[in-house]
């Protein structure tokens, strides 16, 4: 079977933790994500699958073997990196028949090979072009040939849209997912880019400071987002975070305050078991619905900048204390510069973390 | 700034969109400073093949043709081959017969001496350069310091250690041994030149050859090695330049069998007591300015092709 598993996995450079205690398992035909901002240990993991770094502590486990003592090129998998790493000096068609020729094949096989994977992925006129003479959506294409055109235990990318322009990225994200469902291998991903894990994974990893913080469908870190660290990091624009102080709860409502205003505004029944104190709530742009002035239990904040958005716009208001909300209303809804909003959150969308920034859920 | 610009325009400058172009001003420009680089060349050469009287003539005579009636005669020499010969075989005592000067043998050996130790040094710091730059031992810096500070002191601060090494050891006066010192300078510098082309290699191409199947050795040798062909030459050249001008180390530690180029050149030139003799001095070093020029001509298109091109863009 075509799987990954990494227990407890440890890298230590130096005295530097780059990744620490890390479980991952991913099943055959599954693609895990691997999303963090810059230096969170992300390219780190996924290279000492890969066995280009070796793991300080922990196991690596590939279609049900240990890999930890193994080299890259014993443990029979496929890796696209971030620049490509074509061979400079190989034509594109030699490039993607480079790690054929550690099988010992055939020319005639090997080329009827190169020949499936170039037409798959719309490379069979480049075929004789070195790969300084290619566009950069094509070397990328080359990379992934390269890796596909093999039948490895397992894929791994690191990184593999960030160089594209956005046109060409959107694209190849489909490409890519097109060209994995095919193949039932199991498939991780490095991006930092969000919206590249969404649309790809099946499941993503979120990672920070060498931790795994949650790992979950695309659906639940964002619906459920594990900790205040998640919550801030899946989902643009980023959700308002807002510390406030928790009073206690009651007939499916939690009162707070933020700063001045005391409001009570619905919660999850988990929330009951919390102790009144420092709180943060968590509520997304999209969540709030601008009532009338009369309404009760608001929270009143005053538009200062409104950003067109197209279908919606965003607008940046200010609570009476002077924190930051970010609104996002449809586009028929219109709202001048200056003017107080009554803001009702939708329950379902708000998250109470509690002071240690954990979520706290029924 | 509108006067230098006509002063520009007056010399031929053009603009094209902002940029300015190449016209015949600028031409000019950077022929006459080419001219004065080589003139130098120029006046060796032209002495080499002056008539031995003319050398020292006032006025000089300074062109071997009258350049359709440009130069006054009494400046125009005629070219003669005659020092050349006499840089191999020349009468070395006053109204004796020619005798071989050994000049053959000199440059044949020097020749095979720099190759060789520009040659081995090439190999087998390019070796050490990678592990230098792929994996470093505890310390790397000071090892590599260390092995610079051949290169670094003033040569005449280490020629008298290396005088006694060469004693004890019984290599004094040999090839072998100049062939051995030879190569262990030019193994500092190859070793700092190339493990600098190293670094800037992206390893992501040799991990991505690693998980394509490759062991350690074909990494360096199908993957590393094409893509550092550039700094290879440019080593080589450099290197080659370096050791064939090397002097102070050759006058002492070679005897008058194996003596090399630069310190034969010197003494056959101050031989004889009739002061210098310019002429033979110029064709002996005209000689000399040939395998090195050559080298370099046919190497040129390696020194100025980039290392790698859109492979790995950063």
């Amino acid at each position: 079977m075509s799987t990954i598993e990494i227990r407890k996995v440890t890298k230590m450079f130096g005295d530097f933790t780059a990744v620490k205690d890390a479980d991952l398992k991913v099943a055959a035909g599954e693609v895990v994500c691997l999303l963090g901002p810059s230096g969170c240990g992300k390219t780190t993991t996924l290279r000492m699958i890969a066995g280009l770094e070796r793991v300080t502590a922990g196991d690596v486990i590939i279609a049900g073997k240990n890999m930890n003592e193994l080299s890259p090129q014993k443990r029979d998998i496929a890796m696209v990196f971030q620049f490509y790493a074509l061979y400079p000096a190989l034509s594109v068609g030699q490039n993607i028949a480079m790690p054929l020729h550690y099988e010992k094949l055939s020319k005639e096989e090997m080329d009827k090979r190169v020949m499936k994977v170039a037409k798959i992925l719309h490379l069979d006129t480049v075929l004789d072009r070195l790969p300084g003479q290619v566009s950069e959506g094509e070397k990328q294409r080359v990379a992934v040939a390269r890796a596909i055109v093999r039948d490895p235990n397992c894929f791994l990318f690191d990184e593999p849209l960030s160089r594209l322009d956005v046109e060409l990225r959107h694209s190849m994200r489909g490409q890519i997912k097109e060209v994995l469902s095919g193949l039932s291998k199991a498939t991780v991903i490095v991006t930092h880019d969000q919206l590249e894990a969404l649309t790809m994974a099946d499941r993503i990893a979120i990672m920070r400071d060498g931790l795994i913080e949650q790992v979950g469908s695309p659906h639940e870190v964002f619906a459920k987002p594990a900790n205040v660290f998640v919550a801030s990091f899946i989902g643009t624009p980023q959700m308002n975070l807002i510390e406030a102080n928790f009073k206690g709860y009651g007939d499916g409502k939690a009162k707070v305050v933020f700063d001045k205003q005391e409001v009570t505004i619905g919660a999850n029944a988990g929330v009951a078991s919390l102790k009144p104190g420092k709180v943060t709530v968590g509520i997304r742009p999209r969540a709030f619905s601008v009532a009338s002035r009369d309404t009760k239990d608001t929270i009143d904040a005053q538009a200062e900048l409104i950003e067109p958005m197209g279908a919606e716009t965003l607008i940046h208001a200010r609570t009476i204390t002077g924190g930051d909300i970010r609104v996002v209303v449809t586009r028929d809804k219109r709202v001048k510069v200056g003017e107080l909003l009554h803001l009702v959150p939708d329950p379902a969308q708000t998250h109470i973390f509690d002071e240690s920034g954990k979520a706290v859920r029924a | 700034m509108a006067n230098s610009t006509s002063i520009l325009e007056w010399l031929g400058f053009r603009k094209a969109s902002g940029v300015t172009e190449a016209g015949w001003g600028h031409t000019l420009l950077v022929g006459i400073v080419s001219f004065i680089y080589f003139l130098p060349v120029l006046f060796i050469i032209f002495t080499a093949i002056k008539p031995q009287d003319l050398a020292l003539s006032v006025p000089p005579t300074i062109s071997p043709t009258s350049l359709f009636g440009l130069i006054p005669d009494q400046y125009v020499f005629t070219p003669t081959l005659e020092n050349f010969g006499s840089v191999f075989s020349r009468v070395m005592t006053p109204g004796g017969s020619p005798e071989a000067t050994g000049f053959d043998r000199f440059f044949f050996f020097f020749i095979f001496i720099s190759s060789v130790s520009v040659l081995l040094a090439l190999v087998i710091g390019t070796f050490a350069a990678y592990g230098f730059s792929r994996y470093p031992l505890k310390g790397n810096d000071t090892y590599l310091f260390i092995i610079l500070t051949t290169r670094m002191l003033p040569a005449i601060v280490i020629v008298i250690p290396v005088i006694l090494m060469f004693r004890v050891t019984g290599l004094s006066g040999s090839y072998l041994g100049i062939t051995l010192l030879y190569t262990a300078f030019n193994l500092a510098f190859t070793i700092w030149m190339m493990k600098s082309f190293f670094d800037e290699l992206s390893t992501d191409v040799e991990d991505a050859a690693r998980i394509d199947g490759s062991s350690e050795a074909k990494v360096f040798l199908k993957i590393c090695l094409p893509q550092v062909v550039a700094g290879l030459a440019a080593t080589f050249v450099f290197g080659l330049i370096l050791t064939w001008n090397e002097f102070l180390f050759a006058l002492l530690l070679s005897n008058a069998d194996t003596r090399t180029v630069p310190v034969a050149m010197n003494q056959a030139v101050s031989s004889g007591g009739r002061g210098t003799d310019w002429t033979l001095l110029a064709s002996i070093e005209t000689l000399f300015l040939i395998p090195v020029f050559l080298v370099t001509f046919f190497l040129q298109n390696h020194l100025l092709r980039g290392v790698t091109f859109g492979t790995v863009k950063r």
